[in-house]
């Protein structure tokens, strides 16, 4: 939108991205792991690194107003009350939620799924009714709905890949049925980088009749989300992959969700008014945000969230996709290396792969010693794993952050974990 | 860095490449096989016993990392010759020992497998067991 009115300048000075200008404001980038090793930070998509800004805004609130949000009167507590507020609003006009309320702060995408399972799941679901993932879901969005499925016998069906590791959308139509009372998908899975056709899925959904879940959390750090374009009716997402603290996470819904759905947890804040029998509901989003909050965790998602958007979103994009294609040029040229997963056009900044030979658990440990930090197993991704016919895999992962030489020195580290292990 | 370079050491990589434990029994007197499910790590452990209680032969079989692996390889040759009663009393602590390398807390599942393995071979596995 900010590019619309200058679409043509633009288009012939497309803004540069440049991450050597901002691996400064990230502490771990600016020193040696180990003397001589430099850090090449490729585990992105468990967590990423978090800038100064949002460091300092979590330090400033325990330092400065570390008090409670709500109903306190005094300074401190009305100063937290704005900030952990104002990080919401923050929040939904990154993702153009209508409305503030729309926002409710989880501990993560988990708990944003399991409200969704837990609350609008049972209080909607009946035996019989089905439930429609993916093979492509992460364990976050995949037990939610076992466990559903084993205590209200609700069946969950997943759509299958094609062999490339894009979602098989004829297999996805055939999970569709009169039945389907929610479809849950990912934005992104964690171990292919496979970026599902979203605007197609939830129309196709709606045609049926289903409410859909989209699981944004490797999404959404690499490209927020227009909610209300996109129509879904929950959206999920963790602040720790996107720059900000672990322990807060998103679940955006539509109001009329909320307003329809029981509270999850009971407690304080939660509540308008408590007799001895009974009790009544606070407003959403307040209503699903039981007991004290994470409010510093909160406030810091709101200062990640200021700290991405000066960012021009599709330059960074360009960046990880630069990225992400080098990485398959340099790593497809590795003897007896496998990349998993769809082609650089077709995914996000997520590289996956085997090596002949060399468990991913021992290759993790040998780049680890050149200072390069990859994820090897099964990335909470079982059922996907299972479909890949593999038991674990190892992982590269990029950020905003990462470089080209980066790449450079992953593709080394390979090759001479390769041959510490004898492989030629 | 020195830890690691004693963790891929080379008599590690000479068990993971080329164990001459690597196989199977035809009729294993004590077999079990244990799996880490986080790491893909399976080994199978076969044994087969002289009327006297004595371990005659071990053969292992699995797949996963170089250290799951090559543990279970340096198990098979430790224990082919004792008594399963002494077997029985090897501990994790000498399991470690035996490999030699210092492990992260995260690699030392894959170092104990194969005695986990052993362990239950011998007395087998009382969560299967209530399980089934």
């Amino acid at each position: 939108m900010r590019i619309a009115v200058r679409a043509e300048s633009a288009q012939r000075e497309r803004p540069r991205f440049d991450p050597e200008t901002l691996r400064g404001d990230f502490p771990p980038l600016c020193h040696e792991l180990r003397s001589g090793v430099p850090l090449v930070y490729l585990d992105n998509a468990a967590t990423s690194l978090k800038p100064r800004a949002v460091i300092e805004a979590v330090q400033q609130y325990y330092a400065e107003y570390p008090a409670n949000v709500h109903r306190g009167l005094h300074a401190l507590s009305e100063r937290a009350t704005e900030a952990y507020e104002s990080a919401r609003e923050t929040v939904a006009n990154w993702i153009g939620a209508a409305d503030p309320a729309e926002v409710v702060f989880t501990r993560g995408a988990t708990e944003a799924v399991n409200v969704v399972a837990r609350s609008w799941g049972r209080r909607f679901l009946r035996g019989g009714d089905e439930v429609v993932a993916t093979v492509l879901e992460h364990h976050s969005n995949f037990v939610p709905w076992l466990m559903l499925a084993e205590e209200h016998g609700v069946v969950l069906r997943l759509a299958e890949l094609t062999d490339d590791g894009r979602l098989d959308l004829d297999s996805f139509e055939e999970q569709l049925s009169p039945r389907t009372r929610l479809v849950t998908i990912t934005g992104m899975s964690n171990v292919l980088g496979t970026v599902p056709p979203l605007e197609q899925i939830v129309r196709r959904s709606h045609e049926a009749g289903a409410v859909v879940l989209i699981d944004a959390a490797q999404s959404v750090p690499h490209e927020p989300p227009d909610v209300r374009a996109l129509d879904a009716d929950f959206v999920a997402f963790s602040g720790h992959k996107m720059c900000g603290p672990t322990g807060i996470g998103v679940l955006c819904a539509k109001r009329e969700h909320l307003e329809a759905m029981p509270p999850l947890f009971g407690g304080g804040n939660m509540v308008l008014r408590v007799e001895q029998t009974r009790a009544d509901w606070n407003e959403v989003p307040w209503k699903f945000e039981a007991g004290t909050p994470p409010i510093a965790e909160a406030i810091g998602l709101g200062a990640a969230v200021d700290y991405l958007k000066q960012f021009d979103a599709s330059a960074l994009q360009r960046h990880e996709r630069a990225l992400t294609r080098y990485a398959h040029e340099r790593l497809g040229g590795i003897k007896g290396l496998r990349l998993l997963g769809p082609q650089p056009t077709d995914k996000g900044p997520i590289v996956s792969f085997t090596v002949d030979g060399l468990h991913p658990h021992d290759l993790a440990q040998l780049v680890d010693r050149e200072g390069v930090a990859v994820r090897a197993g099964h990335h909470c991704a079982m059922p996907l794993h299972e479909r890949l016919g593999i038991a674990a895999s190892a992982r590269a992962s990029f950020y905003l952050y990462n470089t080209l030489e980066e790449v450079d020195r992953l593709a080394e580290a390979i090759g001479k974990a390769k041959s510490i292990f004898r492989l030629g | 860095m020195a830890v690691d370079d004693v963790l891929y050491r080379e008599e590690i990589l000479d068990h993971y490449h080329a164990s001459a434990y690597r196989g199977r029994i035809e009729k294993p007197d004590l077999s079990y096989e244990a799996d880490n499910p986080f790491c893909g790590d399976r080994v199978r452990l076969e044994l087969k016993l002289e009327p006297a209680g004595r371990i005659q032969h071990v053969r292992f079989n699995g797949q996963g990392c170089a250290i799951s692996q090559a543990a279970a390889s340096m198990l098979a040759e430790h224990i082919e010759g004792k008594s399963v009663e002494d077997a029985r009393q090897f501990s994790p602590d000498q399991m470690l020992q035996l490999l030699g390398v210092r492990l992260s807390a995260t690699r030392i599942k894959c170092g104990l497998l194969a005695w986990r393995a052993l362990q239950y071979a011998i007395r087998g596995n009382p969560q299967a067991e209530s399980a089934a």
